[in-house]
């Protein structure tokens, strides 16, 4: 795989999963050949949701087309019942509605915000439990900021949903945020990371779920899976 | 009835399927993947040595299931919950009535769930009081994204699904099971989005809904509905293979569940023929939160005896054993997890 191509598409993530199409092992080719960039995809199952089919379909092409070199690309999802819908209205630039003339009320901006301010809330929580690990209380955390987040996972995955969501990026702006910015009031943090555990578990869980339906769809896609640094089932 | 260590377990399995996906009977492609779907769960979460032939899974026979549920996997009721699926299956997946004639052979062993579409409107609702005459429901399971004809789904908060719930009060129909799945219309919202069973427990508080798989993919969702709604019940169905496949996760999910819906209002469910009961109800009798995780509560034999069977007695009047009567304490008021209100 040309590699920034392959550093493109590694940008484009599952939104509900918040992995890398790339690391979950969704991307079965991406060549380049004078030009024209030839990517294809492939999911856990023929009934995954179309909604968020179409997205990672139409990211994957925003993404390529955005490298230097790139003049056209042809994104071809596989396996799927509304395959040829998305893979025309993508290639035509057609947008949500018109892939799915009568069947579809609206794009797929809300939908996409929904499951960005879910990632963020779990990559919020993991951050706050290596702070907590770190020595910062329950009661010391309202007052923490991005610097206080050390290099690694943790504020990377933290620092990219912020990015996504509009949120300040720096070093200076509190840590602990609900998805409109506004700081967390002290009494609120305690149930709001309660909540915030679920939240990571069920998305971590999904994760594990679709990770396996691939590898029992597709036996030799274990080889294309690469799985994420932090451990998602909490410390073994 | 299982035992191990002095301690019994009545089990009721919640959610059983008897259903032909064989080639004969797949009305088109989908059919045939549908039920290819099916299989690559049960190869993706089942132990090795309990994987069927492929062959075998698209249609199995009556004593294949009376064998795996009672002769070894120490069920002593099982509720039967349809699948109709008319647009993909000629004779339909996994009808009442498919379950119903395996009930009647077999006296005793199965609950009979019907179902209801309200799509089918003012006809359907005949048709659910003659489902219900024939049967003697107590419970229905809803399938909110199945496909018909041009219409690629409904809400349990449409008007018509209202008009459903009404009839099912009127006809003493109480346990609402809820499936949620993949449907393509409307295609720009979640599918599997749990708000819709909010608003229907929310205005029927006299019937019990029970979400299908803990609401997963919607884990989350589903626990922030379940502490508002004391209507809300969680079936484990889908949840529980994880307990082999990945114990740790398992572990995980049953720590949310206790939590924000608590031990007495979660129900066991194989799923059968997905996976098979008997390597369930051993492994979830013998698990234990792991020590580092600190956060959860222990699985305790009361709690697992609630899970197992005696949460799904009480929701279906079936009779325990009277070593296990004494343990049925009642329900408490419903209530709400700290922090719930955030």
């Amino acid at each position: 795989m040309p590699r920034a191509v392959s550093a493109a598409l590694g940008t484009v993530l599952d939104p509900e999963l918040d992995e890398s199409i790339v690391e979950l092992g969704f991307v079965t080719e991406a060549s380049v050949v004078d030009g024209a960039a030839s990517i294809r995809l492939r999911l856990p199952t023929y009934f995954c949701a179309p909604n968020f089919a179409y997205l990672m379909v139409a990211d994957a092409y925003d993404a390529v087309t955005s490298v230097p070199g790139v003049r056209s690309a042809s994104v071809v999802l596989e396996d799927h019942f509304a395959a040829t819908e998305i893979n025309a209205g993508v290639a035509a630039g057609a947008g949500f509605v018109d892939s799915f003339p009568g069947e579809a009320a609206a794009e797929l901006s809300q939908l996409r915000e929904n499951f960005q301010r879910k990632a963020h809330t779990a990559c919020l929580e993991r951050a706050c439990q290596r702070l907590l690990a770190d020595g910062w209380t329950v009661d010391t955390l309202p007052g923490a900021h991005l610097r206080d987040l050390p290099v690694g996972d943790e504020r990377s995955s933290l620092l990219r949903r912020r990015a996504d969501l509009g949120l300040p990026l720096d070093e200076d702006a509190t840590l602990l945020v609900d998805d409109g910015g506004e700081p967390v009031p002290s009494d609120q943090v305690a149930p709001r990371l309660r909540f915030a555990r679920t939240v990571r578990v069920s998305i971590d869980g999904n994760a594990h779920f679709c990770r396996g339906l691939l590898t029992t769809r597709y036996p030799h896609a274990a080889a294309d899976q690469q799985h994420r640094l932090r451990g998602s089932e909490g410390t073994a | 009835m299982y035992r191990k260590d002095g301690e019994s377990y009545f089990v009721v399995d919640g959610h059983v399927h008897f259903w032909d996906g064989s080639p004969a009977n797949q009305a088109n492609v989908h059919g045939a993947q549908f039920i290819d779907c099916f299989y690559d769960y049960h190869k993706n979460l089942s132990p090795a040595e309990w994987l069927w032939p492929k062959e075998k899974f698209y249609k199995y026979t009556e004593a294949d299931l009376l064998h795996d549920l009672f002769e070894t996997g120490y069920v002593d009721k099982a509720i039967f919950q349809p699948t109709y699926l008319t647009d993909f299956y000629t004779n339909g997946f996994n009808t009442t009535e498919q379950d119903g004639a395996v009930a009647e052979n077999n006296p005793g062993k199965f609950i009979v769930n019907g179902s209801f579409d309200p799509r089918d409107a003012e006809s359907g609702l005949r048709a659910l009081e003659a489902l219900r005459k024939r049967w003697n429901l107590q419970g229905v399971k809803l399938y909110t994204a199945e496909w018909k004809g041009s219409s690629r789904g409904w809400k349990l908060s449409d008007p018509w699904a209202f008009r459903y719930l009404e009839k099912a009060r009127e006809l003493g129909i109480k346990n609402i099971h809820v499936h949620k799945g993949p449907t393509i219309r409307p295609l720009d919202r979640d599918a599997f989005d749990v708000a819709d069973v909010d608003v229907a427990a929310t205005e029927f508080t006299d019937l019990n809904f029970i979400v299908e798989h803990v609401g997963l993919p919607r884990l989350e969702d589903f626990c922030w509905i379940g502490t508002q709604e004391p209507n809300v019940y969680g079936g484990l169905a889908v949840a529980m293979p994880f307990i082999h496949t990945r114990p740790r996760y398992f572990a995980q999910v049953i720590g949310e569940l206790l939590y924000w819906i608590g031990e007495d209002k979660l129900l066991f469910a194989s799923d059968y023929a997905i996976w098979q009961p008997k390597w369930l109800v051993e492994k979830f009798v013998d698990f234990t939160i792991p020590e580092d995780m600190t956060e959860y509560p222990a699985l305790t034999p009361d709690v697992k005896r609630k899970i197992l069977g005696l949460n799904a007695a009480a929701l279906y009047d079936i009779e325990v054993p009277a070593e296990l009567r004494a343990r049925v304490v009642a329900q408490p008021e419903a209530e709400v997890a700290v922090g719930a209100s955030t």
